[in-house]
Order: structure tokens, then sequence, then C-alpha cells
């Protein structure tokens, strides 16, 4: 006994069923999968009177023949799982054709709702229907709907449970069990209508008749009650229906029959019963419905031979895409900002609860592991959404359709057709939502095809990679190329590898190309926003279950396991270097008029040092940090006042003037993004000169001590003491799990160009290639690195080429996708043998192509 | 005749498909049944179709116009 009704939508795809469904069910509803195929399955609950219903929202299917994974799975579901009622939502603005599946379901024998949905549009085109009449040809109730505006909910929930009801009460006499909130009323309802019949004629007729009376023996339960049904289904060569009736004797009769009706009618049987069908279909309409026909598609028909004409169709295809794109880059920018500085101050609030400098074990998990690394995917959920905004739309408004068309004869000669298309454009997006669009895909070497190459597609969270590496190596000017061009290669190299998969090991005829070209209509809000959110729900499932493991992971990865006893001594090193420092200030007595080994100077620098020691070890608002300033200023002011002071004073303003000239110049440099060469650096050049010579005629032997001070001294000191930190972290960093895995690849990485640090951040992109910018960082220890990050970026132009810079954004291209990715490939082509051979495959080709490269430009020298 | 050599605007009727049994079900099954009127939208030469057929906007590949036999 099932505790609730069950209600199944059925329809064509674009009818109108998840319009109606989020109507009925409000937000009562939720997103699981079917056993077996992962296809979302949507569910809801809807409470009607005292009747609690259950109600699925089906995939869109055009007849019970399913051609692909959407369809099959809509048609298992009425078949198998017996739904109480079916609703069959119906375009009533293009009845023909949506009748086609209302006549299946008819002969299915489910209790039956038809809901004419779009009875606007097909008032609006002159569409007059006898509701009455056509609701006895089909032995089911009609309700005219309209989805978005919720017009005939009511009477549709009405008809759904006098249905209900009616199926119920014929179970009972059949001795079975209806659903429990049923049982009560059925007893009291009036004997079940009789549904009407199809009449196919009298050959095949005649066939139906013999299959019927030899399976007649063989079923048992409720398939009694549809002999017709499974008789017809054999005739038809219904696959699924034939493997469960698979005796010599009962494949022999089918044979038989069909190679009379052959004779008889000259078509096969399942083309006369199809064509039957549409018959009883037109009569039908010719009956019972009138209309403007003609006037249907005019505007639809204006539109499409601009949009699909022969000259402007890619042209304008081309511009759609572009805004798209520009779109999706130009208003993604702002709320990324805002994701991401949400994401900084999170960190840092977190990092305040311990000490400044602590480094605490759970203070790094949750601050660089889990908010850098979750943090980094979210970022890209803006453009991510957008583009899958832009694509909902251009799916809802119909255009979608017409630029598979348009695509088909690019797409036919690799072995693809224009439908394929459409997941590759969603590719650009994220992967998971594009593998999981394939679906739509009727043949399975299509869809496999399809859906091994779509990783090619350079998607979103590729882009911090490129966008990190390219500032840093390339000019201003190469900016928009150098993207362009990896997204190019991308595209390239999924048209090569689908030719070439299409013709060794997914050879096969390539599949006929039939697609419905829905009408033009404006798409609503709200089913646009709910279509977008579905696939960017995909994304941010992968955000937060993967990606949160695999950030936890990483994070071990290269944390542990920790050094203690070091190569070499670091501290020593620091000593030293800061011991050479202070004896090179001495020196600098002579220039300033000082006492030859005067301790004034050594004192006062030594005193700044204590201080940015002390104050590394508190945050800027707590009290040890002003205190660290205090002292040094009292040990300042107190040596300045000693004689010769003034020297000192003088020695030290001068400093701080210079310094901050510079750092004036340096900031408006980068602030404004200010290129080198041009006029605008000559002139931000020429005012930092003129400040500074102003200060040098002011005192001329101040200003050349200090110039040598901060340039020959100050500034090799700290260089020292970079590379000596960066030094420790380096084997600290080679020590960790990470760290020795990277080494361990490094033989193989070497013809590449690829160092062992770079082979670390390689094996986070495995796990989500966003991974990659935040573990550069990490193995360059310049903090918390985003791909804005300059510091990164001074670390990678010191240590690379821009060869290897380009190596790299090509290897990431290619590459194993994500786990994610594979994990989805996993899944929709139900075997690991694909799964991984797009892993191996792809990995492959990257290394090959990225060694190819390296080695090339190193011969011949370019970009080296 | 084929339906691949029907010009723009053109009203035919299906005649067979010739084909083999599963591609005949599935353009059946979409309402490509023989006697049924076909107007041809807009055609292509060596690209795909889009007809109309029973009111309803379709697109067919090149492959296929050439099998679709129409009088
Ligand atoms: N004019 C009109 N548009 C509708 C109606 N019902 C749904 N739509 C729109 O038709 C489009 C497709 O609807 P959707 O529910 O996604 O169809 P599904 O593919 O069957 O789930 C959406 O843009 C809806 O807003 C209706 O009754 N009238
Ligand atoms: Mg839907």
């Amino acid at each position: 006994m099932k505790p609730k009704i069950v209600i199944a939508l059925a329809g064509n795809p674009n009818s109108g069923k998840t319009t109606i469904f989020n109507k009925l069910t409000g937000a009562r509803q939720h997103v699981g999968n079917y056993p077996g195929v992962t296809v979302e399955r949507k569910e809801g609950y809807c409470r009607y009177g005292d009747m609690e219903m259950q109600i699925v929202d089906l995939p869109g299917t055009y007849s019970l023949t399913a051609y692909s994974t959407e369809e099959l799975v809509a048609r298992n579901f009425l078949i198998d799982e017996k739904p109480d009622v079916v609703v069959d939502i119906i375009d009533a603005s293009n009845l023909e054709r949506n009748l086609y599946l209302a006549v299946q379901l008819m002969e299915l024998g489910v209790p039956l709702v038809l809901a004419f949905n779009m009875s606007d549009q097909a008032r609006a085109q002159g569409h007059e229907f006898d509701i009455e009449k056509l609701s006895s040809y089909f032995g089911a109730s009609i309700v005219q709907t309209v989805g978005h505006k919720g017009t005939g909910m009511k009477e549709l929930l009405e008809a759904i449970v006098a249905a209900a009801k009616d199926g119920a009460s014929e179970m009972n006499r059949n001795d079975e069990n209806p659903s429990g909130a049923l049982l009560s009323k059925a007893t009291i309802h009036s004997p079940f209508r009789k549904r009407p019949v199809m009449d196919y004629g009298r050959e095949i007729e005649e066939e139906i008749a013999r299959l019927e009376s030899l399976i007649k023996l063989k079923v048992t339960g409720k398939d009694k009650d549809n002999l017709r049904w499974l008789a017809l289904k054999l005739l038809e060569n219904d696959k699924a229906v034939r493997a469960r009736f698979d005796t010599p004797e009962i494949n022999d009769q089918i044979e038989k029959s069909a190679a009379r009706i052959e004779k008889m009618l000259g078509e096969y049987p399942e083309t006369a019963i199809a064509g039957r069908r549409y018959g009883f279909i037109s009569g039908a309409c010719r009956e019972a419905a009138r209309s403007t026909v003609e006037l249907r598609h005019t505007i639809s028909d204006r539109i499409d031979a601009v949009v699909t004409n022969r000259f402007v169709g890619i042209p304008i295809f081309m511009g759609l895409m572009y805004l798209v794109f520009q779109l999706t880059f130009t208003l993604g920018d702002p709320p990324m900002g805002w994701i991401e500085n949400g994401f900084g101050w999170l960190g840092s609030q977190i990092a305040s609860w311990w000490p400044k400098g602590s480094k605490g074990a759970l203070k790094s998990l949750l601050v660089d592991g889990i908010i850098g690394g979750v943090g980094g995917v979210i970022v890209f959920l803006p453009n991510i959404l957008l583009l899958f905004l832009a694509i909902a739309i251009l799916e809802d408004s119909g255009y979608m359709a017409r630029a598979a068309f348009i695509m088909d004869r690019v797409m036919h000669k690799i072995g693809l057709h224009g439908k394929s298309f459409i997941p590759m454009l969603i590719g650009f997006g994220c992967s998971v939502p594009a593998i999981m669009a394939t679906r739509t895909l009727e043949n399975r070497r299509d869809r496999l095809v399809t859906m091994l190459v779509t990783p090619l597609m350079s998607c979103g969270a590729r882009l911090p990679i490129y966008a990190l590496i390219i500032p840093a190596f390339f000019p201003q000017v190469w900016h928009a190329p150098m993207l362009w061009l990896i997204y190019v290669i991308g595209i390239a190299l999924a048209v090569l590898s689908a030719k070439l998969l299409r013709s060794t090991i997914l050879k096969g005829e390539s599949v006929p190309f039939v697609m419905e070209l829905p009408p033009y209509r404006m798409p609503t809000l709200k089913s646009v926003l709910i279509h977008m959110w579905e696939r960017g729900w995909l994304y941010l499932k992968k955000a937060g279950t993967i990606i949160l493991c695999i950030s936890i992971l990483l994070w071990a990865m290269t944390s542990y396991p920790k050094k203690t006893v070091f190569d070499v001594d670091y501290e020593a090193d620091a000593a030293k270097s800061e011991g050479t420092y202070l004896s090179k200030v001495t020196r600098l007595n002579g220039l300033l008029g000082l006492p030859e080994g005067a301790p004034l100077l050594v004192q006062a620098l030594r005193a700044e040092l204590v201080m940015a020691a002390e104050q590394d070890k508190y945050y800027e608002h707590e009290a040890g940090y002003s205190d660290a300033k205090k002292k040094m200023d009292d040990e300042i002011l107190g040596l300045t006042q000693a004689p010769d002071g003034g020297k000192l004073s003088d020695f030290l303003k001068m400093r701080d003037d210079v310094q901050k000239t510079r750092a004036a110049f340096e900031e408006s440099i980068s602030q404004d993004e200010v290129e080198k060469e041009s006029s605008a650096y000559s002139n931000l050049s020429g005012i930092r000169d003129a400040a500074l010579e102003s200060l040098r005629r002011a005192a001329p032997g101040t200003y050349n001590a200090v110039i040598h001070y901060l340039d020959d001294i100050e500034a090799p000191f700290k260089d020292e003491k970079t590379r000596i930190e960066q030094a420790k972290q380096a084997e600290e960093m080679a020590y960790s799990v990470a760290g020795r895995i990277g080494l361990a690849l490094e033989p193989f990485l070497r013809p590449m160009g690829f160092d062992w640090k770079i082979g670390t951040a390689l094996v986070g992109a495995f796990a989500a290639k966003e991974v990659f910018v935040a573990q550069m960082g990490i193995v360059y220890s310049v903090g918390k690195a985003d791909e804005k990050s300059e510091a990164l970026r001074e670390q990678l132009r010191s240590h690379y080429s821009p060869l290897v810079a380009f190596c790299i954004m090509l290897f990431c291209l290619v590459s194993a996708p994500c786990m994610a990715t594979i994990s989805v490939t996993k899944r929709e082509s139900n075997s690991w043998k694909w799964a991984l051979f797009q892993l191996g495959g792809l990995t492959a080709l990257a290394y090959v192509l990225t060694v190819m490269v390296f080695q090339a430009g190193n011969l011949l020298g370019i970009g080296v | 005749m084929p339906l691949a050599m029907v010009k723009a605007g053109q009203r035919v009727h299906l005649v067979a498909v010739d084909a083999g049994r599963g591609l005949q079900a599935r353009l059946a099954d979409m309402g490509l049944v023989p006697g049924v009127e076909i107007e041809v939208v807009s055609n292509a030469l060596h690209g795909p179709f889009i007809v109309a057929v029973k009111g309803c906007r379709m697109v067919l590949g090149h492959g296929i116009t050439q099998k679709i036999m129409v009088a």
C-alpha cells in the first residue's frame, strides 16, 4: 500500500511540465536520482482536500518509444512504477504533435488527465477546441491551463483526484490494492469509465489478437489487463517488452506477424501503427478542433528566415556567443569581488581567534585549507551562473535549437551533429552540468564522444590559472589574444579528438539528425531562473562536497609531515645576515659626518628591527603592537637628543621622505596598472624624480647617504631575509607528502619544463582546477594567493620563462579533467572504462602536446 | 524524388522512407508517416533542412532528406 497517491507529469519537452510542477508543489519539492541512470528526479508534494499527492516531474518525451536516456527514464517510470495518475501536459498551440504521446498513454491504460497548457497562446493563435468531444475520444478529462499564470490549477487537481478515484475503483474490482488514501472513496465510486480502444484496421488487429492469445498464458497479475498493450508493443518491436517474452515461440510469431503486415501494407508494423495513430489524431482534431493554423508559425518563421539564413545565420550566432561571454565576464566581475572580499573577511575573522603568528593546526586548516579552498571555487559562481542564465534564455526562447541547426554542418564534419554543440557550450561554464546535458543525445556513441571531449572546453574553473599567469608573463597587448588563443586551442583539440574518436574506437554510421524546432517564445523570468539554478546547483554541490574534502586533504598533504630538524640552520643564517647589515650601517657614519664607530645610527636601526620582530606577534589593534612602536620611538628620541643626534634625525627624516616618494610612485603605478614605456609611466616617474631632486638639493650629503643605505644596504638585507624564509619553507614543503609527490614526479615533468613545485600544484589541480593557483601560492609561500596576487606573479616571473608559463596553461587546459568530471562521466556512461579512458587519454594528450611545445620552443628559442 | 531536391516554400507529400527499420520508426514517431504533408521551410545544399509537418517545425539532417521519398 502506498502512503500517498503518486502523480506523474509527462509531456513533450517545453510543454510546461516544470512550470506546472512548480505551481502545484510550491516549495515542497526535492531533487533525487532515478535508480541506475542518474537523471535528476524532481518530486514534490501537494495537498488537495484530504488527498496528499506526490508529484513527479518527468523528463520531456515525444513518445513512449524511448530514443534518448531522458526519454527512457520517463518511459520506465510510467511503465514500471505505475503512478496512480498520469497528467500529460500538452502544448495546446501544437496539438497534433503533442497528442501523439496522449494516444500512447491512453493505450497504456493508466488513469490519465490531459492538461491543455499554453491555452493562452492557443487562443491567441486562433485555436478553438471542443473539449467535451476530445475528452471522449481520449477517455480522459481535459483541463485548460496557463502554466506560468497558474490558471486552471484547481480544475487540474479536481480532475487528478477524480481520475485517481476512477483508477482505484477499477483496481478494487480487480482485487488489487489501490493506494491507501483512495481505498475508502473508491468503493463508493461509480464504475470505471471504459477507455476507448484505438482501431488499427483489420490486418494489424488480427496480428494483435494472435499475439494476445499467445502471451495470455504467460502473464500474471496486473499485466492481464494490459494484454492488448503488450501485444501491440511486441508488434512494434519494442526492445524492453520483447525481452520480457523472449521465447522461440513468441519470437517466431512476431516475425511472422511482421512479415504479414509488411506484405499486406507495404510498411513495417511500427511505421503502420504510428501512421494509424496520427490518423486517429488527425480525425479527432478535424472533428473537435478548429484553427487558423497557417497563422501560427508566421512570426516564428520570419525570425527563422533571418536567424537560420545561410549567410547571416553564422555571423548572428557568433555575435550572440560573443555577447554571452562578454556579459558573463563583465557583469560577473563586481560580485566576484564581493565574494572574494567576503571570504577574505571571514578568513581574517577566524584567524583572529588565535594570537597573531600562531601556527596552530586548526587555524591553518580552517583558514588556509577550508576557507581558501572552498572560497576559491565559490568565487566563480557569479560567472558560471551568468553563463547558465544566458544559456537558459537561449534555450527557453527556442534559439538554442536553431543554434544546433546552424552548427550542424560544422559538427557534421567531425562526425557529430548539431545537438552535441549544446553540451559543449555549457562546458565553458562547468563540465559537470555539460556532461549531464549530453542526455538529450540519442545515440550512445555520439553521447560518449561528446562526453569525452567536453572537458576540453575551457571551463570557468580554469580561468584563474590563466588570469594569474598571463599578466605575469605577457605584455598588456597580449593579454586578450593570449586568453583567446587558449580557448581556441581547447576547441580545436576537442574537434580533432572528436574526429579521431569517431573514426577509431567509436566508429559507426553517423546517426540521423532529427530535432523538433520549438516556436520562439518569450522566456519567463521565473523559468529562466529555475533552469539556471538547476545547473548552477550542480557546480555548487561540487564545491560543497568534493572540493571541501579535497581542500582538507590537500591542506594535510602540504602541511604534513612537519619538519622539525632542518638541513640548514636558518636562524644562524638570519643572525649572520643581520650582523652584516648592521656592520655596513656603521660604515655610513663617514658619509653623514659622524665620528667613525659612533653607535647612534646602528642603535636606531637595531631598535627598528626589534620593533618589527615584536610587532609580528600582535595584531595592529592589540596593545603589544603599539607598545613596541612606543618603545622604539622612545629609544630613537633618546638617541636624537644625544650629541650629534641632529644628524641622526636628519638621516631618518630624509630616509622616510625618499621612501614615501618612491612608494607613492609604485602605488599609482600598480593601482592604475600603468604599463612601462607608456606616457603615463614616464609622467609619473618624472614627478617622482623631480621630488627626489628637490630632496637632494636641500641636503646633498644626507641624501646620498640615504640612497646608498636604501639601495646598497637595506635592499640586499631584505632580499636575503626573504631568501632565507623561502628556503626554509621550500625545505618544509619538499618534506611534506605533496612535496614528495611533486619531487617523485619531477623526472616526468622536466621534459615539459616543470619543476617539482608545479608538480605539487598539478596534484591539487587534478582534484579541482581551481586549486592550482592556491597551491602555487602555498609552494611559493606568498601567503594566501588568488589569481590577482602580484607577489605570486613576481615569484613566478623570477622562476619560470614565458615558455614554461604557456606550457603550464596548456597542460592545465588539456590534462586530466577534475575529479568531479571524472565521476560524472562514470555515472553518465555507466562505466568506469570510459571515465578512466577520459582521464588517461586527456592526460596523455596534454603530456605529449606540452612536451612538444616546450621542446620546440626551447630549440627555436621562443620565450626562453 | 528525395526530399533533398525540394525547394524552399514547396509542399509535398511523403511517399516512403527509404531507410532502415529503426530510422523509419523514429521518423514515423515524429509524424513523418506516408501521406503526410511536408512543407520545406528552409533548405541548405548539403546541409540540414527545416520542414513543417502537422504545424510543427523540425530539422532533418542532410542524410535523412535524401532518404525521404516525396511526391
Ligand atoms: N505562454 C505560455 N508559456 C508557458 C506556459 N506554461 C509554461 N510556459 C513557458 O514555457 C517555457 C517552458 O516551460 P517548462 O516548464 O520549462 O517546460 P518543460 O520542458 O515541459 O519542463 C517556459 O519559459 C515557461 O515559462 C503557458 O501556459 N503559456
Ligand atoms: Mg522541465
